[in-house]
């Protein structure tokens, strides 16, 4: 299996806490990871270790091979990175159908100057209504976001994330803040994105759906890594259980 | 006649100023406060050219690399720290370029530099090349706003670190704005200095940044047609009410105050507020970049 991302031995302090530490941890292609742990692990610190955000004070980051430690955000999501954070963040002046185009039009926005003299949007915003489409909002993408509840803008998240045709996509608590119903369903979307071949990470607390669609899990307690394997294996591995309820409940 | 075609040009010359600040401000959502800098640094290069024999329109260019080159310098300097920052950057770069000038005797000093020649176009032919030049930027502007260029600074204006995570190189995109802005801002200097004929460190200082920020605002952030019609307005304005004159930064402060509180989006929301009471079709995409 091609490996897609591969962290090595990725060590953050912030002053004399080690948010993460000696971490490793590999992404093979078509996989779909859970990555799992308590408030305060430092998932969202690896995560934005990957996306660039934040520098490790020792270890490397290779994306299908290439260093992109030293490498900024925007250089690391043009070798194949696409991130759908937390909070979302639409573009507020945007509509939703722009907001997913912009995205399709990576090719055209890579160079500043030369995209000054390229007006055509229309193949963008023709692609930009299938991803919509793909993730269930085909119905409002004339809509501004500021319109839109919570459960939209994460599904555009995701469809922003996806218009850049990533090789690795994270996706940052995606579930965080829905009902049941409605993270039942995206968590069946992200399931489906990845049966057609997508490889992700997939930061997590909503453990039932983790379980539920993730193959593998990838956990991480107080900056370390914990555990990694197969779903069922890693759930009844005592250490994750005293990670998440505690030392006597294993 | 002579009075209307002093009038036209002092708009036309505002009119091209305040949409070089709609580039950078408007289009992009950085904010300068010492834009005025750049129209000086076009002024004094155009000028002092002038006095050393060089025809006025070979100065145009000559000003607006000046200016782009300072803009460049400063953009790369400053445009990495973010939002408000740039703010605070380009007030102090103002208050230096003014600093600088009255200090250098190379510059003129305190009294500046008198007695720059004539256009040598008459003053008609001169306000029809301030026309031309403005007419000119504002079409570059309509255009570059339907652009993948647009497209990017619309979205940094919203979210910088959003345009980043979608693999933008969002300094280089600001950076190219700035440049684009100073360097029309020096063609405006190049004017302003052949309209007057005179040029002094008075004329380029925080009032006149702060003046040039409120014909924007009061226009309408980003907006070339509101941009164009309250640079026009607010630039003949004090020549035709002595009080405005004698008041200019009170009246251009109170002016920027009133319209962030009641109409942020300047005088273009008032009007797209106003027509969107008319009931009328709006295309399926939304009828940009088309």
């Amino acid at each position: 299996m091609t490996e897609i991302l591969h962290v090595r031995d990725v060590t953050v302090r912030f002053g004399g806490v080690y948010a993460v530490q000696n971490v490793d941890l590999r992404i093979n292609n078509g996989e779909l990871i859970g990555f799992i742990g308590p408030n305060g692990a430092g998932k969202t610190t690896l995560m934005r270790v990957i996306t660039g955000i934040v520098q490790p004070q020792s270890g490397r980051v290779f994306l299908q091979g290439v260093d992109i430690t030293d490498k900024a955000t925007h250089l690391r999501i043009r070798a194949g990175l696409a991130l759908a954070q937390q909070i979302v963040q639409p573009l507020r002046a945007l509509t939703l159908l722009d907001n997913v185009a912009i995205a399709c039009g990576s090719d055209k926005t890579r160079h500043a100057l030369k995209s000054m003299w390229v007006t055509d949007i229309r193949s963008e915003r023709a692609q930009a209504r299938e991803l919509l489409a793909r993730v269930g909002l085909s119905h409002v993408v004339d809509e501004l976001p500021g319109t839109m509840p919570l459960g939209y803008l994460k599904r555009l998240e995701v469809a922003r994330a996806l218009a850049l045709n990533p090789r690795l996509l994270l996706l940052d608590e995606p579930l965080a803040g829905l009902s049941q119903k409605e993270a039942a369903s995206l968590a069946d979307l992200i399931a489906t994105l990845n049966a057609d071949g997508q490889t992700i990470l997939l930061i997590e607390h909503n453990l039932r759906e983790v379980m539920r669609i993730c193959p593998t899990l990838y956990v991480q307690d107080n900056g370390k890594s914990l555990a990694f394997g197969k779903t069922d294996q890693v759930m009844s591995d005592p250490n994750v259980r005293n990670a998440y309820l505690g030392v006597g409940h294993a | 006649m002579s009075y209307e075609i002093t009038l036209m040009t002092t708009m036309a010359i505002s009119v091209l100023f305040a949409l070089s600040l709609n580039f950078i401000t408007g289009f992009c959502g950085q904010i300068s406060l010492g834009h005025a800098a750049f129209l000086g640094a076009g002024a004094y290069t155009s000028a002092m050219l002038s006095k050393a024999d060089v025809p006025f329109l070979f100065t145009i260019p000559a000003a607006a690399i000046c200016a782009a080159m300072l803009g460049a310098i400063i953009g790369l300097a400053s445009l990495r720290v973010r939002h408000d920052f740039l703010a605070i950057t380009t007030m102090g770069v103002g208050f230096l370029f003014v600093g600088i000038i009255r200090q250098q005797d190379f510059f003129g000093g305190e009294i500046g530099i008198a007695g720059i020649p004539s256009s040598g176009f008459g003053k008609g032919g001169f306000m029809l090349i301030c026309i031309a030049l403005a007419l000119t930027f504002a079409a570059f502007s309509l255009y570059v706003r339907r652009s993948w260029m647009g497209f990017v600074f619309k979205s940094i204006a919203d979210n910088e670190d959003v345009t980043r995570v979608l693999g933008i190189d969002v300094s280089r995109y600001k950076l190219i704005a700035f440049i684009i802005g100073t360097g029309t801002a020096g063609v405006a200097g190049a004017l302003y200095a052949h309209h007057f004929r005179f040029v002094g460190p008075d004329s380029f200082g925080f009032v006149e940044s702060i003046s040039v920020l409120a014909m924007v605002i009061v226009g309408g952030i980003g907006s070339v047609w509101g941009v164009i019609f309250a640079a026009a307005l607010l630039s003949v304005l004090p020549m035709l009410v002595q009080f405005i004159d004698d008041y200019k930064l009170l009246f251009y402060s109170g002016l920027l105050f009133a319209m962030m509180r009641f109409s942020p989006d300047g005088i273009a929301g008032l009007c797209t507020r106003l027509f969107s009471y008319i009931p009328r079709r709006v295309p399926d995409n939304g009828g940009n970049n088309r």
